[in-house]
């Protein structure tokens, strides 16, 4: 194939704003982290509000959390962010969602990304919750419940922090997720990493450089959230269940 | 529209990396042989460039560049004494086109590909089949007449095209504090113009025509300001291979003279087109008119 390889682009002064291609590819870096982060914040505070709601006995709580998953797990991503992105500014009043559309681009993209990622991804965890908190025995509910604790204090002071520490290990794979689901944010042009190496492919015509260093650059991050999560893996493990000691 | 061509993109690059080999022991004969051992010829066409190549309503691929593309495929067929030889058509995207001519997916592509000198360093170029200028597209009523009215505004183009490096050039150089939207496709882009993020769509003069010719009402838009540059669309085939290049060139070249390539023209900037029988009421310019007497393959950047 007849292919020049030239690593040296990355050096090269980019076409514009005065920084090296290198300069881009660490601006989509620094935006892939941003996003992916504040998503994941709040993924697992609804995560798991809604996990805990999708066990409790009301069957109200439950039915309304179970809406929730199965909306949000079953509808495809890129869908889910172009109707926020797209769809969203429509359906506000038409003053506020002519505000929103003509506010900085890349806060309305960013912004979208980070709700779609977000909610997606909180369907996701409250699954990781509920089968958490079912995975324990029965017994240590009723026991509770025996003892005099409200059903809030149940979950508070025994389910939870049960729960919570058998499912360090697949909340790991989710938030190893949210990374790599980022990328799909470049389709509404938020320039994060994925959507800087393909604008690098653009501009520079050096395609397989560009990509091989998005895909060095992926793998640095979820390295370092791989590690970091076992490190916490080993840390709240319990004992005498599965891993632990 | 939906897309997941830069996850695919990704998986192709590696997998392409590691079979370059068998790609490169391919390419040795060059394109035509490819062609005559195999029988099939893999074209590459855009989806909603109009009026150069995209989809009509039916989902079949139309356009002036692929009217001149397959003109080129006749000459092959010809060329190679084939009694048949099989057309696969496979859509790209500015962002993959480049890739996908260079690891062999695609043997030639005619859709709105501008000719220039950094692209000429990976992949090869025809004969110039379309000259165009780099303008901008704005509501009748926005009260933007040219580039100077767009400081501080939000103003979109289409990702990975020359217009958007020249657009965030002048937003450095003059200072104008832009807020520079990059979508995905001219469809995208029109959508980012038509939902008020942007009041101003930069592009190439005949696709916003052809954009124009998609929107609810047409009338409602209108192209402006003065060309920033202009551009010479070829049709991409694999570099370095004269043999392949001087079959198309020949054909393209014979279209021009002989005046074929003037009533293509026609049907497609003079007449109503699919999708909404639009007229693109697109004169043919006096470049045009040159290259349509003396054709080259001539980039002008």
């Amino acid at each position: 194939m007849g292919y020049n390889w030239n690593w040296g682009v990355f050096l090269q002064p980019a076409a514009s704003g005065g920084d090296t291609y290198l300069g881009w590819m660490f601006h989509g870096f620094k935006t892939t982290i941003a996003l992916s982060l504040s998503a994941w914040l709040i993924a697992l505070a609804v995560g798991a509000v809604v996990g805990v709601l999708r066990t409790v006995p009301n069957k109200w709580l439950s039915g309304l959390a179970t809406a929730y998953v199965e909306i949000f797990r079953n509808i495809p991503l890129l869908v889910q962010l172009f109707l926020w992105y797209f769809v969203m500014p429509e359906l506000l009043p038409e003053s506020l969602g002519n505000a929103f559309k003509q506010s900085n681009p890349f806060m309305q993209q960013f912004l979208s990304s980070m709700i779609c990622l977000a909610l997606f991804t909180s369907a996701r965890v409250a699954e990781q919750v509920r089968s958490g908190i079912n995975s324990l025995p029965r017994g240590q509910k009723n026991a509770a419940l025996a003892m005099g604790f409200t059903l809030p204090q149940t979950y508070r002071y025994v389910l939870l922090p049960m729960a919570v520490r058998l499912i360090v290990p697949p909340l790991t794979s989710e938030f190893l997720n949210i990374f790599k689901n980022s990328a799909v944010c470049s389709t509404i042009g938020l320039l994060e990493l994925a959507a800087q190496g393909r604008q690098l492919v653009d501009y520079t015509a050096q395609p397989y450089e560009s990509f091989i260093a998005v895909t060095l650059a992926y793998l640095v991050i979820n390295v370092v959230v791989m590690f970091s999560m076992r490190w916490l893996e080993s840390r709240t493990r319990v004992p005498g269940y599965i891993g632990g000691k | 529209m939906i897309n997941n061509s830069k996850c695919f993109m990704l998986a192709a690059t590696l997998a392409t990396t590691l079979l370059a080999t068998s790609a490169m022991a391919q390419d040795a004969g060059g394109t035509l042989k490819k062609i005559k051992d195999t029988g099939v010829i893999t074209l590459g066409h855009r989806e909603s460039s109009i009026p150069f190549s995209y989809y009509d309503d039916k989902q079949q691929v139309i356009g002036y560049s692929h009217e001149l593309m397959l003109k080129a495929v006749d000459a092959i067929k010809a060329e190679l004494k084939l009694s048949k030889l099989e057309v696969k058509l496979m859509p790209v995207t500015s962002a993959n086109r480049i890739t996908l001519v260079q690891n062999g997916s695609v043997d030639l592509e005619c859709g709105s590909t501008t000719n220039n000198t950094e692209r000429q360093k990976q992949v090869g170029f025809s004969n110039t089949i379309f000259i165009i200028g780099t303008r901008l597209m704005t509501k009748t009523n926005s009260g933007i007449k040219d580039f100077s009215d767009l400081a501080g505004k939000n103003v979109v183009t289409t990702a990975g095209t020359t217009s958007e490096r020249l657009l965030r050039k002048m937003n450095e150089d003059k200072r104008m504090n832009m807020n520079i939207i990059s979508a995905k496709d001219h469809g995208e882009s029109f959508l980012t113009l038509e939902t008020g993020r942007a009041v101003a769509f930069m592009m190439d003069d005949a696709l916003l025509y052809g954009e124009m010719a998609k929107a609810k009402r047409a009338s409602d838009w209108t192209v402006v300001g003065v060309p920033q540059s202009y551009e010479a669309y070829g049709c991409m085939l694999r570099k370095d291979d004269p043999a392949f290049k001087k079959v198309v060139d020949g054909a393209l070249a014979k279209a021009m003279t002989s005046g074929e390539a003037e009533k293509i023209y026609a049907k497609w900037f003079l007449q109503p087109i699919p999708p909404k029988g639009l007229n693109l009421n697109f004169p043919l310019s006096d470049a045009m008119k040159k290259l349509y007497k003396s054709p080259n393959d001539k980039a002008f950047e």
